[in-house]
């Protein structure tokens, strides 16, 4: 019998699904009960998760399919606490448009499930089987106001871009089970002959499925469209929880395989990287829809935390995951500032709805201030500090043109987050929007600020969660 | 463990900051508001001025140094000061209480929030000048940019928002590369401690590139020609009080940067690139001041003025002898003073006529006799007459200047002219001649609170015209010991 309590954590997750999706059926009107269960099973999933892994090194499972160390573990904790943070705040969104249902947070549990089997995968089968799960049940999201023609649009983009890349990964995963003839990533390791230039073929496409999934340049062009018709929560959790997985599986399939062909691999990484950067800064310039705008910052700051993984050092690898942790942060800020743009039962996505914010709104602006300025990593704030991790150990692998690159994309960034602090800031007020949001929402909104400003002043806690991942031995 | 004085410093501004964050401002307690800024700022100057007096004269040493560790491993927040640092903390801390007596009228809107910002830009603005790790000095110079953005942005004039961009996108443009050599010379190292990197040096193959990026931002900043296009923007749009920050303080900045950084820790490096700061310095001088004679905005011209002024102080740094060190100090903490005036001068005329254009005026000066005085004052300390403060910085930089390239220093003594053109020909057209706009004879003079924030400037720009000494002792072992490991350095490299 294997350690079935170290996977403990996704057999309570799968239960707790199965039986709320079951409840939901049975009991009529149960969405808020729905809603709160979620929200508890996942604060419980991350305790468990928590639990299982002090003093666990290194554990494999199941013929060392599934693993279970400090990273899977970390990256676990963050994708659930992410995904918690969405339900939390999502529910007066979803009652404005009416589709408070009891799909929407089974649905979040589920492709949360298949993120925590895609961090765990030691394996391209389990790997390929968390995508699949957690890519299904975020179709049916983006989807999820189906009234909406771009709602729907953005589903079925979604889901036809996605599924062409979930070909071309599996096109990959063949190729190199042809090449080594396993799908284990040991097994690939021990097979693995550096000679074997034909084995590119394999990771290449690998790497673009990967890079579809994470919305790196040039994959990136589903983003924007989905983003904007997607329903505001649901674009949320697309920026945020996605990606942490998506990152896991790229760390975990290019450092433990193919780590002895990190020469091939990393011009691909550098690529993706300086692309991401450069064309979601500029193309961000031209947007007028909140959503599609940070769709391509989104972009912009996925360039960088891919920036990390170019250098082949730990140190990179944990500078990429302290990136995307303070990332998600600084998008849960956003997004709660979006969120609450709300008059008359409507809300507002448009740059020019934010339109002298600052007058009606003092305490929302100022947090919008904070948080765009920290997107656009200006110090002391938080997101400061992610690019100076990233760029230190870039620089540190004597990799200046991408450092260069990197920072001056941010100075092109910066101008269209000074842009909407002008349009905040500067321009004339508007009508006032509603000032009854929830306690969550605005929980959330001064967690994420709070954790903005304050981060200078403990930057030590991160990097210390961070520097137990070694994956490089 | 001492009283840390320099966290305090640096901090005190911020609880300021904080407490007014909580007082909501509206017409009646605009009052509270702006006595809470001031007492913070006062509080901060006394306790500077407390600082100078502790301050130990007879040593180089990094004084009142506070060193803690802030990242594991990788940065201390570390501060402390010398002789260089010092006159500059003093002078920040002496601007900000000025600058917040003179919005009296010029700021109606959004006080508290104003207010919140100048001194949040205080803390930064201490920051830079003390701290000892390069990290940390990068985090307060680019956090500057912040509240002077808002400044600029919010309670600008008309192209407040071209001008607030043009600020921000420039300086950060410039910084970037600062922080690529930061992270370079931490891997090189191993440290970004400044006194650390003091002892140790840096390798000459890596100087050059990191002279460069660090030069790179300094130059924007300072603003050198042909980088200095942001600054006569950001000054005319920033409202008075903001053009006073940024004339008084933030251009020293970079001034104080070249000082301890570049010839710090690149001496092979300025060595070589000593012609190209000449070059930059000279035709900043000679150009801008031929661009400042044809300005019709008053603001405008005192800008260009400022890049010229500059021009001195970057010519005088590179000449890396005592006297031209001592006078770009001496420069900087002079414009700082007078530049502040004149500033506040323009403020003065253009709450009363809102114009800042130079034909508006003419004649005033049987209207308001007092302010002519003043303005005069300036005017003269602007052009570098003797007995003034301005006076004492010129001819110590064109002395040193004059050892070391007479071709560049008969130059620069030509831009002196060209200033004592401009200054005079605008007090000229502002103050004298005659009256021809009918409107300015409803001017009134000097209220008390100008009044008061004109002396304050007038008096120490006159008792340093006379008497440099108190600042020259504070900064000569700082400098001579400068100049020495410099020295000794080229030396060694030879």
């Amino acid at each position: 019998m294997e350690n079935l309590e170290l996977i403990f954590s996704e057999i309570f997750l799968s239960l707790s699904i199965m039986f709320l999706l079951i409840f939901g059926v049975f009991k009529k009107n149960s969405s808020t009960l729905i809603q709160n269960i979620s929200i508890i099973v996942l604060l419980i999933t991350v305790v468990i998760t928590f639990n299982e892994t002090i003093g666990i090194t290194e554990v494999k499972l199941f013929n060392g399919s599934i693993i279970i160390d400090y990273l899977s573990s970390f990256m676990k904790i963050i994708t659930l606490l992410a995904a918690f943070l969405v339900l939390i705040i999502s529910s007066s969104y979803l009652k404005t448009f009416k589709i408070f249902k009891i799909e929407y947070p089974i649905l979040i549990l589920s492709s949360v499930l298949g993120m925590m089997i895609m961090i765990s995968s030691y394996d391209l089968i389990v790997f390929y089987m968390g995508l699949e799960l957690q890519s299904l049940a975020l179709y049916v999201l983006a989807t999820f106001n189906r009234d909406q023609i771009k709602s729907s649009e953005a589903g079925l983009k979604y889901f036809v871009l996605s599924a062409l890349s979930s070909g071309l990964l599996l096109y990959g995963c063949s190729l190199i089970y042809g090449f080594t003839g396993s799908t284990n990533f040991d097994v690939i390791t021990d097979q693995l002959n550096s000679n074997e230039y034909t084995l590119t073929f394999g990771i290449v496409f690998i790497l673009v499925g990967l890079a579809f999934k994470i919305s790196a340049v040039p994959f990136h062009m589903w983003a924007p469209d989905v983003y904007e018709g997607s329903p505001t929560s649901v674009t949320l959790f697309f920026t945020m929880v996605p990606k942490i997985a998506a990152l896991t599986v790229l760390i975990r399939f290019l450092y433990v395989p193919f780590i002895n062909l990190f020469d091939q691999w990393q011009m691909i990484l550098i690529f993706l990287s300086i692309a991401s950067m450069v064309f979601g800064a500029i193309a961000a310039i031209g947007q007028r829809n909140l959503k599609r705008l940070i769709a391509y910052s989104s972009i912009s700051h996925i360039g960088y935390a891919i920036a990390g993984l170019t250098t082949g050092t730990n140190e990179g690898i944990q500078s990429s995951i302290i990136y995307i942790t303070i990332y998600i942060l600084m998008n849960l800020g956003l997004f709660s500032c979006l969120l609450m743009l709300k008059r008359n039962e409507n809300y507002y996505e448009t740059l020019d709805d934010l339109s002298g914010l600052s007058k009606n709104h003092p305490l929302l602006s100022l947090s919008l201030l904070l948080i765009l300025f920290s997107l656009a990593g200006i110090p002391p704030l938080a997101g400061f500090f992610a690019k100076f991790y990233v760029f230190k150990a870039v620089i540190e692998q004597s990799m200046y043109f991408l450092a260069i690159v990197g920072l001056l994309s941010t100075v092109i960034a910066a101008f269209y987050y000074l842009r909407i602090i002008k349009i905040i800031y500067f321009d004339k007020e508007k009508e006032k929007y509603d000032n009854d949001h929830g306690f969550w929402l605005k929980f959330s909104l001064s967690v994420s600020t709070v954790f903005i400003l304050i981060y200078f002043i403990f930057p030590s806690q991160i990097i210390d969660a961070v520097s137990k991942i070694n994956i490089i031995q | 463990m001492n009283f840390p004085i320099l966290s305090s410093l640096i901090l005190l501004p911020l609880i300021g900051a904080f407490f007014l964050f909580f007082i909501r401002s509206n017409k009646e307690n605009n009052f509270t508001v702006k006595y809470v800024a001031l007492f913070t700022s006062l509080v901060n100057f006394v306790l500077s001025i407390y600082l100078w007096i502790l301050f130990d004269q007879t040593t180089s040493e990094f004084q009142f140094v506070e060193d803690r560790i802030w990242i594991q491993n990788l940065i201390n927040y570390k501060v402390g000061v010398d002789g260089i640092s010092i006159l500059f903390i003093l002078l920040t801390t002496f601007i900000t209480p000025l600058c917040i007596i003179s919005i009296n009228n010029s700021i109606k809107d959004r006080l508290t929030e104003f207010l919140i910002a100048v001194l949040i830009m205080e803390t930064f603005m201490i920051g830079v000048f003390c701290s000892l790790d390069l990290v940390v000095f990068y985090l307060f110079f680019e956090a500057g940019l912040i509240p002077m953005f808002l400044i600029i942005g919010i309670w600008g004039g008309a192209r407040r928002v071209y001008s607030a961009f043009k600020f921000f996108l420039y300086t950060l443009l410039g910084s970037v590369l600062m922080l690529v050599a930061i992270i370079t010379i931490y891997w090189i190292t191993g440290t970004t401690d400044v006194v650390k990197l003091y002892e140790l040096g840096i390798d000459p193959k890596y100087q050059n590139l990191l002279w460069l990026a660090f030069f790179s931002s300094f130059a924007v900043k300072t603003p050198m020609w042909p980088v200095h296009t942001w600054l006569p923007d950001a000054h005319v749009e920033a409202p008075t009080a903001g053009s006073v920050l940024l004339a008084a303080i933030l251009l020293k900045m970079a001034g104080y940067g070249f000082i301890r950084f570049s010839l710090g820790l690149f001496p092979a490096a300025s060595e070589i690139f000593t012609p190209l700061i000449y070059l930059l310095s000279v035709i900043a001088i000679i150009f801008t001041s031929l661009i400042a004679l044809m300005q019709e905005d008053m603001k405008k011209l005192i800008a260009y003025s400022s890049v010229a002024h500059m021009g001195f102080v970057t010519l005088g740094i590179f000449t890396i002898q005592q006297q031209g060190i001592e006078g770009s100090i001496i420069q900087m903490i002079s414009h700082g003073l007078v530049s502040a005036a004149l500033f506040l001068c323009v403020g003065v005329v253009y709450d009363r006529m809102h114009s800042r254009l130079i034909n508006t005026y003419g004649g005033i000066v049987s209207i308001i006799p007092k302010y002519s005085v003043l303005f005069m004052l300036f005017t003269l300390a602007a052009l570098g007459l003797p007995g003034t403060s301005g006076f004492v910085g010129e001819f110590l930089i064109l002395m040193a200047a004059f050892k070391d390239n007479f071709l560049v220093a008969v130059i620069a003594s030509l831009g002196v002219i060209i200033g004592a053109a401009y200054m005079l020909w605008l007090y000229k057209r502002v103050v004298f001649g005659k009256l021809i706009n009918s409107d300015l004879k409803q001017m009134v003079d000097l209220n008390k609170s100008e009044i008061v924030i004109l002396t304050c400037l007038a008096v120490p720009t006159l008792f340093f015209g006379f008497y440099p000494e108190p600042l020259i002792n504070t900064i000569e072992i700082s400098i001579s010991d400068l100049i020495k490991a410099y020295n000794i350095e080229i030396a060694s490299k030879i």
